[in-house]
Order: C-alpha cells, then structure tokens, then sequence
C-alpha cells in the first residue's frame, strides 16, 4: 500500500497562486504568458473529456427531461414542458425513494465514517505486518460492488450463511429473517453490506490524514501528560479537519447514488422498500424506454445532489 | 540497391493492402449495387448458449458454404442480458446488422419503431405452430424455430403417496383441485414449500409465467380490442380475484415468496414436490429422474389452463442493404433439418411438424411431444402491442408487490394507471 505513505505535506502552499511578481521588467510578461499557455495546455486534455463525456450529456439530460423523448420510438421528439415534473412529484414510488436514499444516507454517512477512523487509528501504528492489515481491510474496495452483491446475495438467503450462522450461535434459538425478501430487513441488509465494501476506501483517505499530523505535536502533547484520549481530543481532531469535510461531502455523494446493490440484490423490492432515485431513472430510462422521464428523474437528483453539498460545504467553511 | 528495392516493395504492398482493404470497406457500405454487400451480419441473444449458438453458427456456415448463397453471413452473439440494450443502442446510432433475433413478444415494439421490415420469405409458413410467427398490423415481422411451453413437474410417487391423480391434458387440475393437490403434498412433510413457481425469477419471466394464470381466470394484461387501455382487463374483479389467489399460494405456505435461484435444480433435489417451469428443463428433468417425472399441463383457473407464446424469432431490419440475401438465408434457416438441429440445442418445441418427425422426443409417442400439445391447446400470445414492454415492466413490478404483501387492488390498479398514461402518451401506439 504505498498511497499510506504519504509524507507529512508542508500545508496547502502548494495550491497557492503564484506570488506575483512585481512588474519591474518589461521583459517577464512573455514569460508569464507562457507559463498561462502551458498551464491551459495542461488542462486541456481534461477539460476536453470533462466537457465531453460530463457536461455535453448533462446539458442533453436536462433538456430532454422537458420533452417526451423514447428510447424507441418512430414519433417525433416535442417540448411537454414540466409534464414530467408534475408526473414525477405525484409519484409514490418517488417519494419513497427519496425516503429510502434518505434512510440510506443518514445511517451510512456517520456509521462508515466513524468505522473508517477506527480503522485508519488502528492500522497507523508501527508494527510487523501492519501492511497485511492494511490490505485486508482494503480488499472489499477493489472487489466490484456487483460480485460482493451476488456474493451476500446467498448469505442473506434464508438459509444462507448469515441465518446458519445466527442460528449455531445463538444454539437454535434465533431464526433469523428472509433479510432481502422482508421489507422491514431489505434496506438495513442493504446498509451493512454497503458499509462494509466501501469503509475500506474511506480509512485510506482517514489515514493519509492521520498521517499528515505533524508527530512532534503528538510528543508535545505526551511531555505534558495527556492521555490518548485527550490526544486524539485535542491533536488527531482537529488535525484531521479538511479530510472531515472531503469524507462527508464523498460518502453523502455516494450515498445518495445507490444503485448497484439494488440492482443485483432486491430490483427495488420488496414493497418498494430498497428502491433508489437512480434506480427509478435507469428503470424509467432502460426497462420503460422512457427517456425524458428518467431524465427528469436525474435532473432532480443533480440538484438535490448540489443542495446538499452546497449545504455541506457552508456548515464545514472555515470559520475564521 | 537491394535494400531499396525491398523498401519500395515493402511500400508498395503495403499500399496495395491499404487500398484493397479500403475498397472493400467502401464495397461492404454502399447500398447502391444491385446484388447488395457480399457479407452481412447476424446478431443473436445466445452467447451464454454454447449449444444454441453452435446450432445456429452450422446453419449459417452450411449456408455461406451453399451455391445458392447471395450473400456470406457473419454471426455476433450477445449475452442474453444485455442483447435488448444492443439492439436498441444500434438501431439509435442506425448501426443495426441485417437480421436480428427478437424476443416474441417485443416485435410489434421493434416493428412499430421501424426497426424491422416485413418478411417476405420463400418459405411456407402456414404450418407453424402460430405462435412462431408474429406478426403485426397484418404483416409478418419474425419467425421462429420454436416455442416453449410451461408445465408442472412432479415425482409419480409423490403424487400417489399425496393421493393425487396425474393431470392430464383432457382433465387438467381444476383451481379446488390444485388446492387439494397442495393441501395432500403439503401434509407429506417431505419439503419447506411443496410448490415452486420461480418467483425468485425478474424481468420477462414474471409477465411470462404468471400472467398465464390471470387469463386463465378470465383477466387479461390489456383490453384486447382495441390495445388502448389496461383499465378492466387488469385491475378488474377476475384479475383481483387472481392476485388473491397467488398470493394466497404463499400465505398458506405452498410456496415461497422468493424462491431459490435454479428452481428446476431445486426440485431435482427433492426442495419443491410440484415445479411449474418451461419445457426447456425437460430434457434435464428427465435425464434425472426417468420414468418417476410426470410432466403435467398447467392449472384451469376457470377458463382453461393457459400459457404463455412466443419465444425468441428472426427477423430482418427496415436498415438492411442486401435484404435479398438476408431473406435468402432466413428461408433457407427455415428448413426442417435446420430448425431440428437448433431446437434439439435450446429444448424447445419444434415450430413445424417436418421438423418434430426429426427429433425422436417429438415425434408421435416421444417424451417431449406433451409440451407440442401444450403450446397447441394453451398458448396465448402475449399481447400484440408497441406498448408491451412497457406493460410487462409494471405487470412484473406488481406481481413482486404482491407477493410482498401489497394489497392486489391498489397494486393492480397503479400498473393500469401507469400502462394507460403510457399508451396515451404515445398516441395509442398508432403510426
């Protein structure tokens, strides 16, 4: 894992502009136009893809959302203005997906960051097979969200791994639930298997954070007596502020983006209970063929998506 | 000099090649010569079908390899899942090959989108079994090799220990005798659920395998007459009358509400007493059980046991640029040994009678020639819209409901809600 060995980074002067230099000399000005030029060329490449393959079908999305545009269809495209708005916001099944992204999120969001710090304080420690550790916490991530599915898929059964194992352990006295098959079990099964594929990623981001905590501030704080806790209450913390903000703004996100779980495991069943906003668009978009509606659909969970963050981003501002 | 000799050579070929291969790209696209491209492409749904698929690359090769060949024919399989997504991403980027297969009931859909163009064959297709050929507003738009049909399986000594008679196609089980049926095997104690519908099953199975049941007690996907509202065939009394039903199959613990993943193995060992499935888990079944497996028609619900028709068919797209050839090669993929060869590798039910007297299981008296009689008598055609897709997408979203435990009326009544803002916003679907 050499991404854990980040080096103590000297702040955020490296994304500082470049001190201007004073206009003494006539002759500095091509210069500086050639590093704007170089700085553009280098941009450029990414720019280029970002506006192709991002914003060109974004810009696209929102505005088949206000038409009535089919996957398959010989009719002509037309403007329905808001129709599929108004479709949209009196359906149930929208609702309770919103609700469900909503459920999703807010369990997710402290319980997997709070179990990726644990994890990154235990495994930021010197000692002989810490790599070891580190790969086995990290082996979820690299595993495609779609074969743990299929994997936890028969060990939610209701014979499945996790009901035998309930079972022996409780000496026959538990007989666990059909979890997928249950509406009131679906979305926490749902939630579980999520934490525990992705907690893996996010303890990399917590530990090159940890990692970034000057140790001197550490040895200081042990001359004057305190305690781990008060270590990690009073250094480690507030150490670790900006990747606070970077976790909670990516695990929101991502959150909100449920789809490859419910695809594979549940189809958004039973009862509607794990259904999800981009399970309804792709459903809508691919399986109805209806186009604009889906559009409409991720139309609605960008700018949710953006108030969010935007959200996100005004409470965790630096406040000085 | 000898060096330069070779270069220039060198140069010269590979100029050569370059021009060649450009002129046969520019032959292979323009559709302006009379006899058309000398290769044309293929698509199929079966890569996940090795046996299917080779079945299928044998008749095009023994094709290419005839005299009679207008054109040389170029096979590209697909996963099954993902086969739909293809067709439809091509035909919007206009890149669609000359013949496609088509799952039956989305060619009235594919046909409507004037993805595809009328068959004009030199084969006679008045004796197929009907639902191997589909057509739409009066033409023909895909042909099949074959259909399957849906049965129940059952062990012989299951049944005479439950004290079950055998169903049979005079006397199929009526609804009270099918309760009675369950109630018996249910007491044998022998399995968790003695019943296994599929119902772990998604996508097409569910329109497929369950609304057979809804006709036979007299509801229907959509009003027939004139395909323009759901509303009545679905969510009226007979169809509620239906959803009570199944989902009583599994409140009284015949059967599960999500079944396993392979119900056919399931039954094989011994989890599930009765099977409902398809004739293509015949050959399997009986290669496991022999004479112990009793293959049975499926259950009258009041108007007669029904299943459902149409399997997957050929056809040719309105973009084709040699549609002579491609004609040529569905006629001849037509013929008897052909369509007896491809069935013998996909288990289903020959679409003519030549075809059957080739495959031994088919023929009068073979053990497959009940489910030739079961298409005969039951099959209905799922119904010959655009709008099926659609419908089969909220048809299965409500059977799932169902069977979670969603009340059936107001179930029943969203999906109508939904099919007939869908059929409305196309304008009925009309050209």
């Amino acid at each position: 894992m050499t991404t854990t060995q980040i080096p103590p980074s000297p702040g955020r002067r490296v994304a500082a502009p470049a001190p201007a230099a004073p206009p003494s000399k006539p002759h500095r000005r091509p210069r500086y136009l050639r590093e704007q030029l170089s700085g553009w060329a280098m941009i450029a490449p990414a720019a280029a893809l970002l506006l192709l393959f991002v914003f060109l079908p974004a810009i696209l999305g929102f505005g088949l959302a206000f038409t009535n545009a089919r996957l398959v269809s010989p009719r002509p495209v037309e403007f329905v203005g808001a129709d599929n708005f108004v479709r949209l916001f009196t359906d149930p099944t929208f609702w309770r997906a919103l609700l469900n992204v909503s459920y999703f999120a807010v369990v997710v969001v402290p319980v997997q960051s709070g179990l990726a710090l644990a994890m990154a304080l235990l495994i930021n420690k010197k000692f002989r097979g810490v790599n070891f550790f580190r790969t086995l916490y990290f082996l979820p991530v690299v595993t495609s969200m779609v074969v743990v599915s299929l994997l936890w898929l028969f060990m939610y059964r209701k014979d499945g791994l996790i009901n035998e194992f309930l079972s022996a352990a409780s000496f026959g006295l538990i007989d666990g639930p059909d979890w997928l098959n249950d509406p009131a079990t679906s979305m926490p099964a749902i939630i579980i298997l999520s934490i525990w594929q992705a907690a893996g990623f996010h303890m990399i981001i917590w530990l090159a954070g940890l990692q970034s905590i000057s140790g001197e501030l550490y040895e200081a704080a042990q001359l004057d007596g305190a305690s781990r806790w008060h270590q990690f209450r009073y250094v480690t913390w507030p150490g670790l502020r900006h990747t606070r903000t970077l976790i909670l703004v990516t695990i929101t996100i991502q959150a909100l983006g449920l789809f490859d779980q419910v695809s594979v495991m549940t189809q958004g069943g039973p009862l509607d209970s794990t259904t999800t906003i981009i399970f309804e668009a792709v459903r809508s978009g691919f399986k109805q063929q209806e186009t604009s509606y889906a559009s409409a659909i991720s139309l609605v969970f960008f700018v949710l998506v953006l108030l969010i963050s935007a959200v996100q981003r005004y409470l965790t501002r630096e406040k000085d | 000099m000898n060096k330069r000799f070779t270069r220039i050579l060198a140069t010269s070929i590979a100029a050569a090649a370059l021009v060649g291969s450009l002129g046969a790209c520019s032959k292979g696209s323009s559709s302006s010569s009379s006899d058309g491209p000398k290769e044309i492409t293929m698509w199929t749904h079966a890569a996940g079908n090795p046996e299917e698929l080779a079945a299928t690359q044998a008749i095009v090769d023994s094709y290419n390899k005839s005299s009679g060949a207008k054109a040389q024919i170029k096979v590209q399989a697909f996963p099954q899942e993902s086969y739909n997504d293809s067709v439809v991403g091509a035909a919007s980027a206009g890149k669609l090959p000359c013949i496609v297969d088509i799952d039956g009931p989305n060619v009235p859909n594919w046909a409507w989108a004037k993805y595809l163009a009328p068959l004009k064959l030199s084969a006679d297709l008045s004796k197929n079994l009907p639902s191997t050929v589909a057509k739409w507003q009066g033409e023909t738009y895909a042909v099949g090799y074959g259909d399957v049909a849906l049965s129940m399986f059952a062990r012989k000594s299951d049944l005479a220990a439950a004290g079950v008679r055998v169903a049979t196609i005079e006397k199929p089980w009526t609804k009270d005798e099918f309760q009675d049926a369950l109630t018996k095997l249910k007491a044998l104690g022998k399995w968790d659920y003695p019943l296994d519908m599929g119902t772990a099953g998604t996508g097409e199975w569910l329109p497929y395998a369950y609304s057979p049941f809804l006709q036979s007690f007299g509801g229907d996907l959509i009003n027939r007459e004139d395909y323009q509202s759901a509303d009545g065939a679905l969510n009226g009394d007979k169809a509620v009358e239906w959803a009570k039903w199944f989902r009583g199959l599994a409140d009284q613990g015949f059967m599960a509400t999500k079944s396993g993943k392979d119900s056919t193995q399931d039954f094989l060992n011994n989890k599930s007493g009765l099977l409902y499935t398809g004739s293509w888990a015949g050959d399997k079944a009986r290669a496991a059980l022999g004479d112990e497996l009793v293959v049975m028609p499926s259950v009258d619900l009041g108007n007669g046991p029904k299943i459902g028709g149409a399997s997957w068919q050929w056809g040719v797209t309105s973009g084709c640029n040699n549609m002579d050839a491609a004609m040529d090669y569905l006629s001849y993929s037509l013929k008897p040994e052909n369509v007896a060869s491809v069935i013998k590798a996909t288990g289903g039910i020959p679409a003519t009678n030549e075809a059957a007297a080739l495959i031994p299981a088919f023929a009068e008296g073979g053990a497959n020639r009940i489910f030739m009689e079961f298409s005969r008598h039951y099959a209905v055609l799922r119904p010959e819209t655009p709008a099926y897709p659609f419908i089969a997408t909220e048809y299965g979203k409500a059977v799932q409901d169902i069977l979670a435990g969603a009340d059936p009326k107001t179930a029943l009544d969203k999906a109508v809600k939904a099919i007939d803002a869908n059929i409305k916003s196309n304008g009925g679907y009309k050209n």
